[in-house]
């Protein structure tokens, strides 16, 4: 379904991706930890298209397409989300507005007729007591005055509301109390499906045990430098990413 | 992130969708002005002799006077003898059915409701083609009521006590150089008299259009509100495309009885020059309402998205106690468009309240400015004021710029002013673009959400137009 080779990427003339290659498919998790600044987040903004990230070497590959050429609203229409570590605020822009025309663009784009707005209360209503969140979010402007945890929970709302083929979600469990943590992965473990896959950025183990991820990736200076299952998570969280720098080292020199 | 601005520069470039021309037969004075001019307009719309005199006056008044520069825009020098003062459309109409086609298809392009459409939508529409009202509908009903709505010449030929009465009573002939010029050549524009007691039973709107080149359009309109009237006023504008720039100085008068209540609403679309700044209307307008009597109430709502120039400041005067004016604007500008809008609120009774609330959205090399005055006058005693100012840019050439005055002479007073500036963010593009909504479609989305406390006080179907205006305003605007 995705697959990445040899990418390298860099913001503001600094290369951050030195040659990653990845391979996802349908009803996998992937994880993908490491250290600060070791590109987890250009990853998931490439994938996603976000302006100002250039990639200066390798591929990406999306069900055979390449994904890299595609605008950011083509790439959501052919299944692609990407839930963001800062989710961004749109005052005045009511969320099921906001919803609703995500939706039907991307139903549009795909050629799949659109919701009226009755259909798409209908649905919208059912996701918000799917997901347990508070009935008001409706009526609330786009993350406008949410917290931090609500912001998170509302990508996870999103992307359950848009059902995408592909999810990569920046550190959704960042700055997260366990009991919104628990949501976050219920949210995510109540979609998962065998034609769709997951990429979970995370910067610590513990959500990895409420989403047990099928492969754990630790991404160090733009590269993964070390791949594993579930297992391995355990091991960076008892010896931490100096460990597996040392290790990539290592195999460097040898 | 960083911001794109090629792009922003690339979505900002847009056609005029209403830039067409009107091929019909004008019967126009040649440019300039004198007195000889003034008496000629007169004439022509067989105005009474205290009218003439009227215009004659202020003709000598604004002789003395000097085009003012305080404004935050870049003025070309206007040559005032280069002007036609009146163009008007041969062949008078004296129903529906007998205006040229080609003005009704002109309004059709625009999406006016005239004709039987108008009646149905409950919207009375009195149009003024250039200079010369062509078409008025559903005056019966409104005459069954009391409610006066007609064309300011026809006003001045059948009702002329009471424009004697008002006219020039809020802005004075000599208020400013601008005005004192419409006191001399107005050509025409709306009356509006809501008699004592009556609501008002539909909309009124009004569309403006400029049509002939060369050409200053001078309207004038005046309502009155009489105790416990209340009325509700639409005017939309657009012009055609022209490559001279056009000047529109137009003067609007409200006078608000005890417990009246007038709500003006504006969509300006007047042509904004091309991409280059080539061209486009010069719309340097005086409004100014009156709350004469004691709890009457004054709105403006204006969306002002046209025009090379918009040099406005809809005011209200406090005289009444507890009376309230409000004034909601939007104001965008694009291209080399300027703008420096805003209002004044007088206060000058007891227990005067006013509200002002401006959104400004500044993008490709324009700048809009708010500029406004509280001044609270020493018996004003418990005035209240809240003032909130928010401007949006996009991309990096623009500019936005607030000059808040406050003159407070009674210590009673409250006056609160709230101002913020922000970008249309990459962060807020890039995030709607992932959830799949084009950019166009995204950036309308946030310029709309930033706009809607000034929606929200629009009637219905305008605040659909002028979404509608914002959008077309801002096609191609970001990329």
């Amino acid at each position: 379904m995705l697959k990445i080779e040899n990418l390298h990427a860099r913001i503001a003339g600094k290369e951050i991706l030195k040659g990653l290659s990845l391979e996802v498919n349908p009803g996998e998790v992937h994880a993908i930890m490491g250290p600060n600044g070791a590109g987890k987040s250009t990853l998931g903004n490439v994938l996603a298209g976000r302006p100002g990230y250039e990639v200066t070497a390798g591929s990406v590959s999306y069900d055979g397409r390449d994904l890299l050429t595609l605008e950011p609203e083509v790439r959501a229409a052919a299944g692609v989300f990407l839930a963001f570590q800062y989710p961004v605020e749109i005052p005045g822009v009511n969320n099921t507005y906001f919803l609703r025309a995500a939706l039907n663009a991307q139903r549009k784009a795909r050629g799949e007729e659109e919701l009226d707005s009755m259909q798409f209360l209908k649905l919208v209503r059912g996701k918000v007591k799917d997901m347990g969140m508070p009935p008001d979010l409706l009526n609330r402007a786009v993350n406008e005055g949410f917290s931090g945890g609500e912001k998170k929970r509302n990508e996870v709302f999103q992307m359950a509301l848009l059902e995408p083929r592909l999810a990569v979600l920046d550190e959704t469990d960042s700055g997260l109390d366990i009991d919104a943590l628990k949501q976050v992965a219920d949210g995510v473990n109540a979609l998962r499906s065998p034609d769709r896959a997951f990429v979970v950025i995370t910067h610590y183990q513990r959500l990895l045990d409420y989403i047990v991820p099928d492969f754990v990736h630790v991404l160090s200076a733009g590269r993964i430098v070390e791949s594993g299952d579930a297992t391995l998570a355990r091991e960076l969280e008892a010896h931490g990413y100096a460990w597996v720098r040392e290790q990539a080292h290592a195999e460097a020199q040898a | 992130m960083a911001t794109q601005p090629d792009e922003v520069q690339a979505a900002l470039s847009r056609r005029y969708t209403a830039g067409f021309v009107t091929d019909i037969e004008t019967d126009s004075l040649p440019p300039g002005l004198d007195e000889g001019v003034v008496r000629a307009i007169s004439a022509r719309k067989g105005e009474p002799e205290w009218m003439t005199e009227w215009r004659l006056a202020a003709y000598r008044r604004w002789l003395t006077m000097k085009q003012p520069d305080w404004a935050h825009v870049n003025l070309a020098p206007i040559d005032y003898q280069a002007i036609s003062y009146y163009s008007a459309p041969k062949n008078q109409p004296k129903s529906l059915a007998e205006v040229d086609p080609k003005i009704l298809e002109a309004y059709d392009k625009l999406g006016v409701p005239l004709h039987e459409r108008a009646r149905l939508a409950g919207v009375a529409v009195d149009a003024v083609f250039d200079s010369v009202s062509v078409a008025t509908t559903a005056r019966e009903q409104l005459s069954k009521v009391g409610v006066i709505f007609c064309s300011m010449s026809e006003a001045i030929r059948e009702h002329g006590d009471l424009v004697r009465q008002y006219l020039g009573s809020v802005v004075p002939q000599g208020d400013n150089f601008f005005a004192a010029l419409n006191s001399a050549v107005f050509s025409d524009g709306s009356f509006v008299f809501i008699p004592k007691g009556v609501r008002c039973p539909m909309e009124l709107s009004t569309y403006f259009r400029i049509n002939a080149g060369h050409t200053g359009q001078f309207e004038r309109t005046l309502i009155i509100a009489e105790e416990d009237a209340v009325v509700s006023y639409l005017e939309g504008c657009t012009a055609p495309m022209r490559d001279n720039n056009q000047l529109h100085a137009a003067v609007v008068e409200l006078v608000a009885m005890d417990r009246a209540n007038i709500k003006y609403s504006t969509v300006q679309n007047w042509y904004p020059g091309d991409e280059n700044g080539k061209g486009g209307v010069y719309n340097l307008v005086t409004k100014r309402g009156d709350c004469r009597g004691a709890d009457s109430r004054i709105t403006w709502t204006q969306v002002e998205t046209g025009s090379a120039i918009t040099w406005k400041y809809p005011s209200v005067i406090l005289r009444g106690d507890r009376s309230v004016g409000e004034f909601h604007s939007v104001a965008l500008t694009n291209h080399y468009q300027q703008a420096d809008t805003g209002t004044k609120m007088i206060h000058i009774g007891r227990d005067t309240k006013s509200k002002i609330v401006s959104k400004g959205i500044s993008a490709g090399k324009s700048q809009a400015s708010y500029r406004g005055l509280v001044k609270v006058e020493k018996g004003a005693v418990n005035a209240r004021n809240h003032t909130r100012c928010d401007s949006i840019l996009i991309g990096k050439r623009c500019s936005s710029h607030t000059f808040p005055y406050m003159e407070i002479k009674n210590p009673t007073a409250i006056v609160e002013h709230e101002a913020t500036t922000s970008k249309i963010s990459d962060d807020q593009l890039f995030y709607c673009r992932s959830r799949g909504i084009g950019e166009e479609d995204a950036v309308s989305m946030i310029v709309d959400g930033f706009c809607k406390q000034v929606f929200r006080e629009l009637p219905m179907e305008f605040a659909v137009e002028a979404k509608k205006l914002l959008e077309v305003s801002l096609e191609g605007a970001i990329g």
